[in-house]
């Protein structure tokens, strides 16, 4: 559905993020993306939804396919009414405006303006909470309870892929728990495919099909989630799990394994 | 006591002229963080344009009136694509100087046009005043007051529930979230600006139907700004109490302390007011306060 071919990203005409990314999500499918801070990350999100522009990047080499067709890094508007919605990483809920406003905010790019009364209540069958707390202003919902109107907000705009930036950030665990089974059950009731950019590996793992790590703006590795988390080298840096239990420092090669990756 | 409720109304309608033009102010401020010091001349150009459908080409007022809409809100997308546009991401403070500059320019352009002469608008509303228990109030004031309420109304409502009014408020709110919903934040901008170059003609069509038309009415746009502060830079309902505050106000000292000390405190009050207000209330009455949570 979304491939991405050897595409770089460069900030300010001098910072090159991305060098030669390359990723294949599937349709229907949760593909999750990892790797640490200043990986490229959500700079790869941002060339697929066309928000680079505003953060003054642009993509200067390679090419980003959605369903066929060639996107346009700099028109996030185009990207919106293509079906490509970003719910970008901090969760960004309008703070001024009410619950239900930010939802029609979602839509706005819907020509089926008819329907968004019975949607906002889809929504909210995906999020009771969001439901009791309508006409709240959003800036004084809860952490979570923003989050979880941001993947509503998203939901009002019916993508066909949902791009997610870290939708665990500064959440409770229970609550990470919550928002990640939704995320599934968006995925599997919708059918809507999803890249989901995470740290937390362990979580991003348990729910998708398909992985990729990221490092220092390329793709180190990718493989079928069963292969990432029987992957040696996934299962110490990403994991935090480690076979042999605790090692010395002198068998440490953590540096000469990571050297192999960049490679 | 008449004399004061006299004096009480037409501050009332004077107020709810300066609240149509705050809400310019407040737009524009809202959308882009910009100060826009043109909105005066928007106001002369527009008044200009009504005169002249009317007493030049003899078209109905009404006709003229919605002609003159059209016109303004063409003026303000021109002004935002051409003069504005290119500011986009670019300093705030240059975004201003740019509208200061803009300002000289339109001024000037009225000047050429339609010289400094102060014109009498034509007769459009009837001439007999009305009376109100005791006082007394002129046609041209009730069908101002008339006129700004509706339009105050038709906005609140298109901000609260139009699609593009909630797309305005969201990317007043978070641009960059705006344009991941694929809002055009372009589009919101050029709105913007038309709605503003619309409500400060209305405001000069009216107030030019009481007072004349000569190009010092650009220096309203000057006086709204303090109502703009005060109300709260960034807020509506802001603007248009402090539209009232300042109008009545004014027209208070214009009756009682004017004739005392000769004249001229009636321009200098909104000024004092304000900064009186922004001493006990920095945001303005009703400024919002960053949303923290805690």
């Amino acid at each position: 559905m979304l491939h991405l071919n050897n595409v770089e990203v460069m900030y300010d005409r001098v910072i090159l993020v991305l060098k030669g990314m390359s990723l294949h999500v599937p349709e229907g499918k949760i593909v999750t993306l990892l790797g640490s801070n200043g990986a490229g990350k959500t700079s790869t999100l941002r060339a697929i939804s066309g928000l680079l522009k505003s953060e003054n990047g642009q993509v200067t080499d390679g090419y980003i396919e959605f369903q066929g067709k060639r996107l346009d890094a700099s028109d996030p508007e185009g990207a919106v009414k293509q079906g490509i919605f970003q719910v970008m990483e901090g969760r960004r809920v309008f703070e001024h405006l009410t619950v239900e406003e930010n939802l029609l905010a979602g839509a706005h790019t819907r020509t089926d303006r008819r329907n968004l009364k019975s949607d906002i209540q889809a929504v909210y069958q995906y999020f009771p909470k969001l439901e009791m707390l309508r006409q709240r202003t959003a800036g004084y919902l809860s952490g979570g309870e923003q989050q979880m109107l941001a993947i509503g907000r998203a939901l009002m705009a019916k993508p066909k892929l949902m791009l997610l930036d870290e939708p665990s950030l500064g959440l409770a665990p229970l609550l990470v728990k919550e928002i990640f089974s939704i995320i599934k059950k968006i995925n599997q009731v919708e059918g809507t495919t999803i890249l989901v950019v995470e740290q937390n590996a362990n979580l991003a793992l348990s729910i998708a099909d398909f992985g990729y790590i990221m490092e220092n703006g390329r793709i180190v590795m990718e493989g079928s989630v069963e292969t990432l988390v029987s992957n040696q080298d996934v299962r110490e840096f990403y994991l935090g799990l480690s076979d042999l239990g605790k090692r010395s420092y002198r068998d440490v090669k953590h540096y000469k394994r990571r050297k192999r990756w960049l490679a | 006591m008449d004399y004061f409720l006299q004096l009480t109304v037409s501050g009332f309608v004077l107020g709810s002229i300066y609240a149509l033009v705050a809400l310019g102010f407040v737009l524009i401020y809202k959308s882009s963080d910009a100060i826009n010091f043109a909105q005066g001349e928007f106001l002369l150009i527009g008044t200009y344009v009504a005169l002249t459908l009317v007493s030049a080409y003899h078209i109905p007022f009404l006709a003229a009136f919605i002609l003159t809409l059209i016109f303004s809100a063409a003026l303000g997308l021109l002004v935002e694509r051409v003069v504005l546009r290119p500011f986009i991401g670019e300093p705030i403070l240059s975004m201003i100087m740019a509208t200061l500059g803009l300002s000289s320019l339109l001024g000037g352009i009225a000047n050429v046009f339609w010289g400094t002469d102060t014109q009498v608008f034509p007769q459009v509303f009837p001439e007999n005043p009305l009376t109100l228990g005791k006082i007394m109030v002129s046609p041209v004031y009730v069908w101002s007051l008339v006129i700004v309420f509706v339009l105050l109304g038709v906005f609140s409502l298109f901000f609260k529930y139009s699609r593009m009014g909630i797309a305005m408020r969201s990317s007043a709110d978070d641009q960059q979230a705006a344009l991941s919903m694929g809002i055009s934040v372009k589009k919101v901008f050029a709105v913007t600006w038309a709605i503003a170059a619309m409500v400060s003609s209305v405001g000069g069509v009216l107030l030019a139907n009481i007072n004349g038309v000569n190009s010092s009415l650009a220096s309203i746009g000057l006086k709204v700004l303090p109502v703009a502060i005060l109300g709260g830079l960034d807020s509506i309902p802001g603007a248009i109490i402090g539209g009232f505050i300042i109008g009545i106000l004014e027209s208070l000292a214009g009756g009682y302390i004017d004739p005392l000390v000769g004249g001229g405190v009636k321009e200098v009050l909104p000024f004092v007011v304000l900064v009186l207000i922004l001493m006990v209330k920095p945001y303005g009455l009703f400024g919002k306060r960053e949303i923290e949570r805690v």
